[in-house]
């Protein structure tokens, strides 16, 4: 009889190399309230300690702590060194980059600039948070790398950020969230698709966002649970959108990647958008294709949250419509929903589906050579 | 079905729990209001160490606006996707024909049979005066 103790447990766990994997929803989180001061004018930095923050958003207690964990985190992800969850370059190498073999990471950095209503204050945010991506993340782990945050709803000072970002390695995608002020398809918008295909970026869409609107089609919820499935309502009017207002004929070098708001949803949306438009094509002529042709063509999506139907195989027959090439495998660490890479894909999945979905998909799309 | 000291039953007061690996398996224990329990620490659905979860209570419902809020800090919610299971047995609250977690039977010995036994502890100090928590898987 032999009795461990928990601390000895690292010298029992196997030592093998677990397969290569990109990462492409890791949220890096500020250590400290005034972190990007540095990166900010004195001008601003007296801004916020005076004025604070005005959201689109009317309420206000729409993000709060602590969303089902802590800081909407993996209670598991607290740094030692103290700060929230996502704040620790190191804890994030030792806790999800070097056991899951993570060659790629991409970051999304969420509660930035976007969504707030002083233009001014949202382009000097923003542009704060990618300077600090750089800084604190990028040029200390080249695994890593950054998404451009841009001022949404000020397109033209977006498309500004994007060009003086475009050329710099550290940056691989133009980040967007799904709850803007109009649907993501309105021309307001499109100044920064415009500069994103120039650059040869995709643009991220993250699930979220302080658009103003209410957080789901049929007004507010009642619980934090119908907020969760609302992503993908959002996200899908978001694509219907940039499908009908004519992004994707308008840009066709244009590649979006909609992030954690599932996937399962895609070829239904697709069907259904295909029909209509078979019926109603004539009020919108630019949309010259069958819906689902551009969204095969120019969508990408990441993985978690990861489908998970009773039956397994109907995951399979999903992804088969959508393309293997087509899903990015993500974890969306620290947050509480966190996929676990060894346990979202059923058995009998082909070794170059596995490899493109778990690495080689998002090497092609950002462009990250091996 | 081994036995396994582990821990003078001081060391574990109420509301507390100690991790352990034991033949190769992470374990917890858990000292529930004087009653000891085991359970394996990994979440059945995506290998989490469950039990670094918080403990908490069970919210039920017979109809809507009717909340009954039971079986305080017997209940852990798993620090990742928040899956809850009873301490007691391990049974899952969401989908408990599928998701188990493996419970092991905990109870107190008095020192006298830890040491005079085969189950000797080799990493604690036994003393013969005191009782200790023993797990058995």
């Amino acid at each position: 009889m032999n009795v461990q103790f928990r601390e000895s447990t690292e010298a029992a766990s196997p030592l093998t190399v677990k397969t290569a994997i990109a990462d492409c929803d890791i949220h890096p989180a500020r250590a400290t309230r005034t972190e990007l001061y540095p990166y900010l004018a004195k001008r601003w930095q007296h801004h916020l300690e005076v004025y604070g923050i005005h959201a689109y958003q009317g309420m206000m207690e729409g993000p709060p702590y602590p969303k089902a964990q802590p800081n909407a985190s993996r209670r598991d992800a607290y740094p030692p060194e103290g700060g929230p969850q996502g704040s620790s370059l190191s804890f994030m190498q030792e806790q999800l980059l070097d056991p899951n073999n993570v060659q790629l990471g991409v970051l999304n950095p969420l509660n930035t600039g976007q969504g707030i209503r002083n233009h001014e204050l949202s382009a000097a945010l923003c542009s704060a948070i990618n300077d600090w991506q750089i800084d604190k993340w990028t040029s200390k782990d080249k695994r890593l790398k950054a998404s451009i945050v841009v001022s949404n709803e000020d397109a033209l000072s977006a498309a500004a950020e994007i060009r003086e970002r475009a050329g710099d390695k550290n940056f691989v995608q133009v980040l967007l969230l799904s709850r803007n002020v109009e649907p993501l398809g309105q021309r307001r918008y499109w100044p920064i698709y415009q500069a994103a295909e120039e650059a040869g970026l995709p643009i991220g869409v993250h699930a979220f966002g302080f658009g103003g609107n209410p957080i789901t089609p049929s007004g507010w919820p009642s619980y934090y649970i119908e907020e969760m499935v609302g992503h993908s309502q959002c996200q899908q009017s978001a694509l219907a959108s940039l499908v009908l207002e004519g992004v994707f004929e308008r840009f066709p070098k244009l590649k979006m990647v909609m992030i954690e708001a599932g996937f399962g949803w895609a070829p239904s949306l697709a069907w259904r958008l295909d029909k209509v438009w078979q019926r109603l094509r004539s009020e919108v002529p630019h949309v010259k294709r069958p819906p689902s042709e551009y969204i095969r063509e120019q969508v990408w999506w990441t993985t978690q949250p990861m489908e998970d139907p009773e039956r397994r195989e109907d995951l399979l027959d999903v992804i088969k419509w959508i393309g293997w090439d087509r899903l990015l495998f993500a974890t969306d660490y620290p947050h509480w929903d966190y996929d676990e890479p060894s346990r979202v894909l059923p058995a009998g999945v082909s070794e170059a589906n596995r490899d493109a979905f778990y690495l080689g998909n998002a090497r092609a799309l950002y462009g990250i050579i091996a | 079905m081994a036995r396994h000291v582990i821990a003078p039953v001081d060391e574990l007061p109420p509301g507390t729990r100690k991790f352990l690996e034991i033949e190769g398996r992470p374990i917890a224990v858990f000292n529930i209001k004087g009653e000891y329990f085991g359970l394996m620490n990994r979440c059945p659905h995506q290998g989490a160490a469950l039990c670094e979860g918080p403990l908490i209570g069970l919210a039920q419902s017979s109809d809507p606006g009717e909340i009954e809020y039971t079986k305080l800090g017997e209940i852990i919610r798993c620090p990742w996707h928040g899956w809850e299971f009873d301490v007691r047995t391990g049974q899952s609250y969401c989908d408990p024909r599928r998701f188990r977690v493996k419970a092991y039977p905990a109870h107190v010995e008095p020192g006298t049979s830890v040491v005079k036994g085969p189950y000797v502890a080799e990493t604690i100090p036994v003393r013969v005066e005191s009782d200790y928590v023993v797990v058995e898987l």
